[in-house]
């Protein structure tokens, strides 16, 4: 790999607004060879993206200024192109995808036309076009292709939707594709079959590939070499074997032992003491349907006679991929929603008799956390009203003048600072902004807190503290929780039974053990192995294979 | 789709209903016409036999009986000032009170998106200000005083068109274009913001990396994702328009239905104002309609099962 397909050099990027000048990136250098895969590594806010967006020519001037640098591509340095000469290689000599392919494709315009477009921008006739977009998505291995090309992006799976861009994204043959977080919205299985579906395109094509991304595993499974980067600058670089073998710099040590599932497995004794049990759970849902046509309503089983049990003090995890019900199984149990049949009952009483006192003593027992801090914690309210609601509501538990000195606690207790019960959400980072939705379902001193998807929006750095504060809270408040969660490593390390859900149905039910160690079921299996994972051992199969 | 347009067709039947139940009763309200059409003097018999001519000595529910009976045959009653059907007044009328709405909205239409369009694509240049300070006077200045000062200026002063009446197309000129210049303002602002949000959507971006030139990224991208709002609004003026244009009708001698249905009101003309509320209503369920295919053309989400 001598030759060198795009070089970029010294590259500073700055974002000048009336706040001030924001440094993106400073001096960033990295290249890519034909038919190698370059990973930008970096946690959210490092600058990963921006290089690649000044080499596509994306970044908005103002507010975005590239202050230095080149990136020389065919003899030619990209910074300096007019935009008639950008428009000539952008999607045909390079091309890029982005993540979250529902919002990067036109709403209002069939896929069909969406491919065909690139390549009749690109001087394709359009009955040549019309063609190859077919053979593209063929390529792609869009099921019924050729009836699908009219169709919206909205009437396609997420998946469905990344391969329509890659489609679009290597009509021309390009000779490097540069690939934004492209998976990072994707169940473990379909970004494994993306993932897999990209390695094969650059093997038929021999083209160069960036892939930014923030996850290890994804690194380890596709790339040649990688750059970390850390608040935009690049602080380490390599091939990949070598980087997560031997790290030579702090960051990357630190990041790569956050990655989770390298614990060893819990073997915690399980306490005799049932909190919830769930029997034969089913909730239909209506689908929307013709209301002049004769005949039962059609209807979907969300969960399909789902049955477990909640013991006092631990953590059972939830597993499973987008439409496998772990939502509706949350809702259920959180008495959002009325099961169509079966029952919850919590210490022995149907959750869906309660009434009343008795329903508000179960509401304050089991205490939520959600996924997004920043849509679940009302952005106008301080911090001390967020975290003291819950008293307001549940009169009775700690009376007014103990509000203050109840939230500072609780702040001190999730790690942050009994000041910080003046401020408002936005001014926390995202791990923060999670500490304080714990504090607040802390309030209440619950029993079991239901924690949904709560660390995945989170850096893997931050999901590590976040978990750690949350095993923490457990052995100090003796607390069970229900984590539910679509990444299987965390789930391995933090979860002392697991249980897999598919399409509505338990699947395999065990302890963290069995279901890793020794997984039954096919579908369970299948899970495992898609998931990357930054192991240096398995990195060896993958260089192997 | 189907099954929603038939619904909503069904419940618009249903709101129409109630309308011209509650019109009833409501002009009724405002005492007998007798009063108008008869002098103050006029002696007690033949007051009687004005009411028993035009039924007004029945008891309220027979009137309204009646008054259903005759809309089961599209019969309004008779106008009491002019003595013909009161559905052909107004029948007579709606034509000249769409064409002042469709032209004025089209034409607002178009200087909307040409304007929103080029000062979304330089946020804060030159051009962007300028449009976005006209199109605030625009929406901010009233009827009447465009009006009156387009007569004094165009028809007094420089006599380019006639102060008043329809027939020739020179004297549709003035009261579009004062029709107009309200929902342009309105429909530059709504088209200029709308174009910001879509130009700076991520299927932009993607557009940007296929290598799409600006003309591409605006008309074709941006545009149509950028339509919506400005189809809603524009519904709601054009709306407005066909509900009352009363004043600039009134200004322009345009014999439109707004002019009609004060005209009728003011001599307690209980036939034609229900006709007219009826036909206005049967109008702007059709503009309504016609904008709900407008969307789903538009945007496929909205298309449904």
């Amino acid at each position: 790999m001598s030759e060198t397909l795009l070089e970029v050099r010294d590259l500073s990027v700055e974002f000048r607004s009336s706040r001030g000048i924001t440094r993106a990136v400073q001096n960033v250098s990295w290249s890519v060879a034909p038919g190698e895969t370059l990973a930008i590594l970096g946690e959210s806010g490092s600058g990963k993206s921006v290089s690649a967006n000044a080499v596509m020519g994306l970044i908005d001037s103002p507010p975005g200024h590239i202050t230095s640098g080149t990136a020389m591509y065919g003899g030619r340095d990209l910074l300096q192109l007019s935009g008639a000469q950008r428009r000539g290689i952008n999607g045909k000599s390079i091309s890029m995808i982005f993540q979250d392919p529902l919002a990067h494709l036109n709403p209002v315009y069939p896929v069909g036309w969406q491919i065909e477009e690139t390549l009749r921008i690109h001087g394709v006739s359009s009955g040549e076009a019309r063609k190859r977009a077919l053979e593209l998505l063929e390529q792609v291995k869009l099921p019924n292709a050729r009836q699908r090309l009219g169709d919206y992006p909205h009437q396609f799976s997420g998946g469905q939707r990344q391969r329509i861009m890659i489609a679009m994204a290597v009509a021309l043959r390009p000779d490097l594709l540069i690939a934004d977080e492209p998976t990072t919205a994707l169940d473990v299985t379909v970004q494994a079959r993306i993932l897999d579906l990209l390695k094969e395109l650059q093997r038929e094509s021999g083209m160069g590939m960036v892939l930014i991304t923030h996850d290890l595993g994804v690194v380890a499974q596709v790339a040649d070499r990688v750059v970390v980067m850390k608040d935009g600058q690049v602080v380490e670089g390599g091939a990949v074997g070598d980087v997560f073998r031997r790290p030579a710099h702090p960051y990357t040590r630190k990041l790569l032992s956050a990655v989770p599932g390298q614990e060893p497995f819990r073997h915690v004794e399980q306490k005799p003491e049932v909190l919830v049990e769930a029997k034969g759970l089913v909730k239909e849902y209506l689908l929307a349907s013709n209301p002049f046509k004769v005949g039962a309503t059609p209807t979907t089983r969300a969960l399909d006679d789902v049955s477990f049990k909640l013991h006092a003090g631990e953590t059972l995890g939830i597993v499973g991929e987008s439409g496998s019900g772990k939502t509706t199984l949350a809702r259920t149990l959180l008495r959002l929603t009325q099961p169509t049949a079966g029952e919850i009952a919590y210490k022995g009483t149907n959750v869906f008799s309660l009434r009343g006192r008795a329903l508000r003593e179960f509401r304050r027992k089991l205490q939520v956390v959600f996924q997004d801090p920043t849509a679940s914690l009302n952005p106008r309210m301080s911090i001390h009203e967020i975290v003291s609601e819950p008293w307001a509501i549940h009169a009775g538990v700690l009376p007014r003048a103990e509000w203050r000195a109840g939230v500072e606690d609780l702040l001190v207790q999730v790690g942050l600072k009994p000041e910080h019960a003046d401020r408002y959400p936005h001014q926390f980072s995202g791990g923060q902004r999670q500490r304080i939705a714990i504090a607040r379902a802390l309030a209440l001193q619950p029993e079991i807190i239901l924690c949904d998807e709560a660390v995945s929006a989170l850096d893997v750095s931050v999901q590590a503290q976040v978990i750690a504060l949350l095993k923490e809270l457990q052995k100090k408040h003796g607390l069970a929780y229900i984590f539910i969660a679509h990444d299987l490593p965390l789930v391995r390390d933090f979860a002392d039974r697991v249980l897999v859900m598919c399409k509505g149905k338990l699947v395999e039910e065990g302890t963290t053990e069995e279901i890793f160690a020794r997984p039954k079921d096919p579908y369970t299996v299948e899970l495992i192995n898609a998931s990357p994972h930054p192991d240096p051992e398995r990195l060896d199969r993958h260089e192997i294979a | 789709m189907t099954y929603y347009l038939t619904k909503r067709t069904l419940w618009s039947a249903v709101s129409l209903f109630g309308l011209v139940v509650f019109v009833f009763f409501m002009a009724r309200l405002t005492g007998s016409p007798v009063d108008l059409y008869l002098p103050i003097d006029a002696p007690e018999s033949l007051r009687e036999d004005f009411e028993r001519i035009h039924g007004f000595d029945l008891p309220l529910w027979q009137q309204f009986v009646d008054f259903l009976g005759g809309l089961l045959t599209f019969d309004f009653g008779q106008s009491l000032r002019q003595g013909v059907p009161a559905l052909e007044l107004v029948l007579r009328a709606m034509p000249t009170t769409l064409l002042l709405a469709l032209y004025s909205i089209g034409l607002a239409l178009i200087v909307a998106i040409v304007t929103g369009a080029l000062a979304a694509w330089r946020p804060n240049s030159i051009f962007d200000r300028i449009a976005t300070l006209l199109s605030l006077l625009g929406a901010s200045l009233p009827n009447f005083w465009v009006a009156i000062v387009g007569v004094l200026i165009f028809a007094v002063t420089l006599r380019w068109v006639p102060t008043s009446g329809t027939g020739s197309v020179a004297q549709w000129i003035l009261p579009v274009f004062v029709l107009a210049i309200r929902p342009a303002g309105l429909l530059v602002q709504v088209a200029r913001s709308s174009m910001i949000s879509a130009l700076s959507s991520a299927y932009v971006k993607t557009a940007q990396a296929k290598g799409a030139a600006p003309a591409r990224i605006i008309f074709i991208h941006a545009l149509r994702n950028a339509m919506l709002p400005v189809i809603t609004v524009a519904g709601d003026q054009a709306a407005g328009i066909i509900n009352g244009a009363v004043i600039v009708e009134t200004i322009f001698g345009f014999p439109g239905v707004g002019k009609l249905l004060i005209d009728s009101i003011m001599f307690r003309d209980f036939a034609v104002v229900q006709a007219g509320v009826m036909v206005t209503a049967v109008a702007i369920f059709i503009l309504n309609f016609t904008i709900d295919i407008v969307y789903a053309v538009l945007d496929p989400r909205t298309r449904g099962h």
